[in-house]
């Protein structure tokens, strides 16, 4: 009894609220329940269940590979072509489901964001957790096609996990300003699929930047992805030298764009409610 | 001093934008209005929910808020639910708030009975431990045992609405805002939410509860609020605050300036009168009314008129538009006209009715215009109960039934024929 109650003090909305890391640390039971949903609901009612987290990316980068490596006939970097495509997909697969499951987390939620508080960045959120469990089964195909096609495993490979960290982040900041965006502007949702598509092509996922002309490269570097896809490749393949600079650029770049993707999430989500 | 406060309201505003500006939906159409609207002054219709409101609830009142559709009540309860902000003014909750804005928000119907109290408990507000701990509770109270590994989509729907109730009557918060949830379920089942919810009064933990079912507010809450065109009304007893309630209702002066202008819509035509012919009509009887439309200035076309019939948890039962019968009215002159409702059969209780006058836009918005009861009498032949009279709307039905050897008989002599 004497220990005092927390007060919660309601106004309106003035200026920039900050990010509220700690109702955030406060919710994570709710996070983590978000999460588990996603993952229960996705495989239940499908014939093959789980079996589709390890088809999906094999048979991904199986098409990318034969479109860019026996079609086009693009220059394999020295490793056969599959474990060349396959270590970028990983990244590149992160990056792209997250961007587009959190980017309609909160249209999809409207009914639980009309009738009860929650820190609204759990949605977008929680589809980062719910992502990286099909990230880490990923992880365990790329080992296993670097073993097989005989590439071989070195140290370097455990790098992959603050990589794909990096992708994850970047993703999280781009698909939380996207959802945001898309409560007041539906256009989000036919934009995002095509810039994504886009996106897979303009960045080294099926092909190595070896052969990309320097004239081309210069606008490429302005692409984030490229540093963190660069830096999954060095970890898996041999013979690569560090990609320094193109990686100081992805995470300056991941920097900027996740601190601006948040900053418009809280600008906007307040009135999620009413707009809805 | 504040340590007996449980919640302080000061000032409270919430102007919610209405119109065109709100509802564009794509970036193309908002730069078309935008560009329709260049160089003129920027005027959109705003919808002022809450006026300024002010209250303090001490800790262990359980304060009931009553009012007319449109009176402000869910806007209140969404501010202080934080799922929406206020325009201006400021709230203090002293302790941890759960609300139940509407049972089994969240609710998955391909999750499990197990999976959904997790999550609709953590949704709510809830710790893991405190799910934990209530967790049998929660399943007794809900009679599902027996179906908690059973996806909710199987549930019949009362099954359904018993564990959703259940998972919100066991939020541990201190203060608890509640929305209604009373009108679900049979009458079993009603009576125990009463009960349960009676319980949690006399633990002495706050509870602002909205409702339109007065019964209810003056059975549970110690003191009543009835709020009216965003403002305070009344703050008393909860009797006292059902009779302001139904007084409000009854004393709305559809012809007042005042409550011309905060209606909505583009005003050429305001509705002036709209009343049943009788206070209360049996189930199968035609329910009729008239009303009259003034007519202030001149609209190009013609005008329509469109009653919907609410019943007493607020939604909509029937919606009666003279366009789909091409029933129109002149734009250029007042009107008086009447409404027959015959079917279908509406079941006993209370109801409101909100009109809506159409030009080509919407002309007039007026809410709860007037009340009519419809009398327990059930237009069927023989004795019967609230068991056997479920659904939103009597029907009007006719069983037939043979014995299985009469049907082998006949079928038997058409075949001998």
């Amino acid at each position: 009894m004497s220990i005092d109650p927390p007060v919660i003090t309601i106004g309106p909305k003035s200026g920039f609220g900050g990010f509220r890391l700690r109702e955030i640390w406060e919710s994570r039971f709710l996070l983590i329940r978000l999460a588990k949903r996603d993952l229960t609901l996705r495989y239940r009612q499908t014939a093959l269940g789980v079996v589709w987290v390890v088809l999906q990316p094999l048979m991904a980068a199986g098409v990318l590979s034969f479109v860019f490596g026996k079609v086009a006939k693009l220059p394999d970097e020295g490793v056969p072509y599959y474990a060349l495509t396959m270590s970028g997909y990983v990244g590149w697969s992160c990056f792209a489901t997250i961007v587009s499951k959190a980017s309609g987390s909160i249209l999809a939620n409207a009914g639980m964001i009309s009738k009860v508080f929650f820190p609204r960045l759990l949605l977008p959120l929680s589809t980062v957790l719910s992502t990286m469990v099909d990230v880490a089964v990923a992880v365990v195909l790329l080992l296993g096609t670097l073993t097989i096609s005989g590439v071989g495993l070195t140290v370097k490979v455990v790098l992959v996990v603050p990589f794909l960290l990096g992708f994850a982040l970047l993703a999280l900041g781009i698909g939380a300003a996207a959802a945001a965006l898309a409560v007041p502007y539906r256009d989000i949702n036919y934009i995002l699929p095509v810039v994504l598509q886009l996106l897979l092509y303009a960045s080294p996922v099926a092909y190595g930047l070896a052969n990309v002309p320097p004239s081309v490269l210069r606008y490429m570097n302005f692409n984030p992805l490229v540093g963190l896809l660069e830096g999954m490749r060095w970890c898996c393949l041999p013979g690569r030298s560090f990609p320094t600079e193109s990686l100081l650029r992805s995470a300056m770049g991941a920097v900027v764009i996740v601190i601006i993707g948040l900053v418009i999430f809280e600008r906007v989500e307040r009135d999620f409610a009413d707009v809805i | 001093m504040s340590s007996n406060l449980a919640v302080s309201v000061r000032d409270v505003e919430k102007t919610y934008i209405l119109g065109k500006g709100a509802r564009a939906n794509t970036l193309a159409e908002q730069l078309a209005t935008k560009l329709r609207s260049f160089g003129k002054r920027e005027q959109r219709e705003t919808l002022q929910a809450l006026v300024g409101i002010s209250f303090d609830v001490k800790r262990g009142e359980a304060v009931g808020i009553v009012g007319r559709n449109g009176a402000g009540k869910s806007t209140l309860l969404k501010v202080l639910t934080r799922v929406t902000p206020p325009t201006k003014g400021e709230i203090k909750i002293y302790g941890r708030v759960g609300s139940l804005l509407e049972i089994g928000t969240g609710f998955h119907p391909e999750l499990t009975g197990r999976e959904n109290i997790y999550l609709n408990g953590s949704i709510l507000g809830m710790r893991k431990e405190e799910v934990d701990r209530n967790f049998d509770a929660i399943v007794d109270f809900a009679e599902v045992s027996r179906f908690l590994d059973t996806p909710v989509k199987r549930y019949s729907s009362g099954m359904y609405v018993r564990l959703a109730f259940a998972v919100a009557a066991h939020l541990p918060t201190e203060i608890l805002l509640i929305d209604e949830v009373l009108a679900v379920g049979d009458a079993a089942f009603k009576s125990r939410s009463i009960s349960k919810m009676k319980q949690i009064v006399n633990e002495g933990r706050t509870i602002l509860f909205v409702s339109h079912h007065m019964p209810s507010v003056v059975e549970l809450c110690t003191r009543g609020i009835v709020l009216d065109h965003g403002t305070i009304a009344f703050d008393g007893t909860p009797q006292q605050a059902a009779r302001v309630y139904l007084d409000t209702l009854a004393s709305t002066d559809l012809r007042s300036e005042a409550d011309r202008t905060r209606r909505s819509g583009t005003g050429e035509f305001r509705l002036a009168r709209f009343e049943p012919l009788k206070p209360a009509f049996l189930p199968d009887e035609t329910k009729s009314f008239d009303f009259e439309l003034d007519h202030l200035s001149d609209l190009s076309g013609e005008v329509a008129i469109s009653a919907h019939i609410i019943d007493e948890s607020g939604d909509e039962i029937v919606q009666c538009d003279s366009r789909a019968m091409a029933v129109w009215m002149s734009g250029t002159e007042s009107a008086r006209g009447e409404l027959h409702l015959d079917q279908p059969w509406l079941q006993p209780g209370r109801y409101t009715v909100h009109i809506v006058v159409h030009g080509t836009t919407v002309v007039d918005v007026a809410l709860s215009v007037c009340a009519f009861e419809v009398l327990p009498q059930y237009p069927f032949p023989a004795t019967v109960d609230q068991y056997s009279t479920g659904g939103r709307v009597l029907g009007r039905f006719d069983w037939k039934a043979e014995s299985m050897r009469d049907v082998v008989r006949k079928h038997e002599i058409a075949a001998s024929d």
